[in-house]
């Protein structure tokens, strides 16, 4: 995990589409998106639930195919209608409902990456594990299983695991769901911190808005199914952030203007239920 | 697997955990309910055959016979724990068993994992596993009589079929228990095929295939009584049926407790080897 002097992780999303054809229904759960995400940014994706943004996620990570468009990864075709490059350890995923081996512990499953791809000796990677947890004050956690610990600090692990690998970009899939405030802002400064020292790509999805401001870059907000960007909003407040930040006159800025985008598709996508409905 | 390697709080030091372990027993009122439940179940056995003599009953074997055929130096039909016959009727059962059980693991095991691994093979195999595995044993005692060199083979065989579909069952729902995330997970982490299915496959399904390997067991022991009495030579299921045909009903509660108390024990040392194996499991539930 050491701070990278060449950026890479630059993602560009031309066009994508991706039709399902559950039982002949076609359903457009993307449509005409585009997206340009430089190397070492925080893209931030926000829409409503269901919108389509964890199929980008998983065209990008190379769990899923599209059906329109292409995806770039330094410039390298990833994802087009005909091309599907599969997953690996370039492009780390952390899931949603988390996804810590739990017969592995902390240890074993954060140095299973490096040693599986034969990047690390079982020793080397041991030894860097426990550095980086030692840093990150995750001391003591070392031969613990997953669910031994609180959800924070599976959370915690997890990420770990992902960024031992030195991928070129972490895609995050609403990680933080379901935690208290307290939980998640101690969440929002462990990513920042891991993000300040490695600068790979984040690729972070929520509908946390206040989340979506203080951890970003740049906000890209999605329209209800099909997604497509509806507005991207370049947040720049001052790195390293701390919680002071959400005071400051220029957040509330933001948050009115990201709120208001929200908002507008939220309508849309209540009235587009009532429609189905009826 | 990595998890078998932390072994279990009081395994290393065995001896000084006996004595803690005896002294929470005595101590504890759970154990003297468990205890006090056996001897309940005696003492109304005792009464009703030996005091009240109800009708049906009178041919019942009170259990103070039964204890002095089974643990007497002398005993009336020549089993008990003091004769060779005896022991030469459990160890064949017991070898019997743990032969068909053995076999039932390793075969089982590997034919539920690879089911469970490649969707293909999964589709060649499951129609005949799902119609193979209803028969019941015995239905299979004339082909396998037939078929196999030797009636000891023979018993083997009907013993290793229930406990082997058992098997095969359980690990299948246990690899395809195992969460989507997981196998994608691995995948991200630069895993091949072959690491997926040690890393991920096996010790997924670990929990249902010993909850498998508890239920091929039990069916085990039972499918080897009824092979021991229709063909087997010597067995604790022929003892039983022996004593049936020649009234000698001490023998045959005696030997009805015996396989008790052997299938008991072997179920307890599944449940041992698999804390053992699933320390991350246990851990949780506060072992």
């Amino acid at each position: 995990m050491q701070a990278l002097g060449k950026a890479q992780g630059a993602i560009s999303i031309q066009n994508v589409g991706k039709i399902y054809d559950p039982g002949g229904v076609n359903v457009v759960a993307v449509e005409t998106c585009s997206m340009d995400i430089q190397a070492g940014e925080f893209a931030v994706i926000v829409g409503p639930s269901g919108c389509g943004k964890t199929t980008l996620l998983n065209a990008i990570a190379g769990f899923d195919t599209i059906t329109q468009g292409e995806i770039y990864l330094d410039g390298q075709l990833i994802a087009s209608p005909t091309t599907k490059l599969s997953p690996g350890a370039d492009r780390m995923v952390v899931f949603q409902n988390g996804a810590l081996f739990p017969w592995k512990t902390v240890l074993d499953n954060i140095t299973y990456g490096p040693v599986i791809q034969g990047a690390m000796a079982k020793s080397q990677a041991l030894e860097a594990a426990r550095e980086l947890l030692k840093r990150l004050g995750l001391s003591g956690l070392e031969n613990r299983y997953p669910e031994e610990l609180s959800s924070g600090y599976q959370r915690r692990v997890e990420i770990i695991r992902a960024l031992i690998n030195n991928p070129r970009v972490l895609l995050l899939d609403e990680p933080f769901r379901g935690m208290d405030a307290v939980s998640k802002s101690v969440m929002h400064e462990f990513l920042l911190e891991l993000f300040d020292t490695s600068r790979c790509t984040m690729f972070f999805i929520t509908h946390d808005l206040d989340e979506a401001i203080f951890l970003g870059d740049v906000v890209y907000i999605m329209t209800t199914r099909p997604a497509m960007v509806k507005k991207v909003l370049r947040v720049d407040l001052p790195r390293p952030r701390d919680h002071r930040a959400l005071g400051t006159e220029k957040y509330l800025e933001l948050k009115r203007q990201t709120l208001e985008a929200v908002h507008e598709e939220a309508l849309k996508a209540f009235r587009a239920g009532e429609k189905e409905l009826a | 697997m990595d998890a078998g390697e932390c072994a279990l709080p009081g395994t290393s030091t065995g001896g000084y955990v006996m004595v803690l372990r005896l002294k929470e027993w005595f101590g504890n009122p759970e154990f003297w309910r468990k205890v006090l439940g056996l001897l309940l179940f005696l003492g109304i056995w005792y009464v009703l055959t030996a005091v009240l003599t109800l009708p049906r009953f009178d041919k019942i074997p009170d259990p103070v016979s039964v204890l002095r055929e089974w643990f007497g130096t002398q005993p009336v039909y020549g089993r008990s724990i003091f004769t060779k016959l005896y022991w030469l009727d459990v160890i064949y059962s017991v070898l019997r068993t743990y032969s068909a059980f053995a076999l039932a693991v390793v075969l089982g095991v590997s034919l539920g994992l690879v089911m469970g691994w490649s969707r293909v093979f999964f589709d060649y195999s499951f129609p005949l596993v799902e119609i193979l595995r209803p028969m019941p044993p015995l239905s299979w005692i004339p082909l396998a009589v037939l078929i196999l060199p030797g009636v000891e083979i023979a018993v083997v065989y009907v013993t290793f079929i229930a406990a082997f579909f058992a098997t095969v069952l359980n690990t299948l729902l246990g690899v395809h228990s195992i969460d989507e995330a997981y196998f994608r997970a691995a995948k991200c982490l630069g895993s091949k095929p072959k690491d997926i299915f040690v890393h991920v496959v096996v010790p997924g399904a670990l929990p249902f295939i010993f909850t498998g390997l508890q239920i091929a067991m039990g069916v085990a022991w039972m499918s080897l009584v009824a092979g021991e009495i229709i063909s087997g030579q010597r067995g604790l299921g022929y003892a039983i049926y022996e004593g049936y045909s020649l009234f000698q009903y001490e023998q045959v509660v005696a030997g009805m407790f015996t396989l008790g108390l052997l299938g008991f024990g072997s179920s307890a040392g599944i449940r041992a080897v698999g804390f053992r194996l699933m320390a991350w499991q246990a851990r949780k539930r506060g072992m």
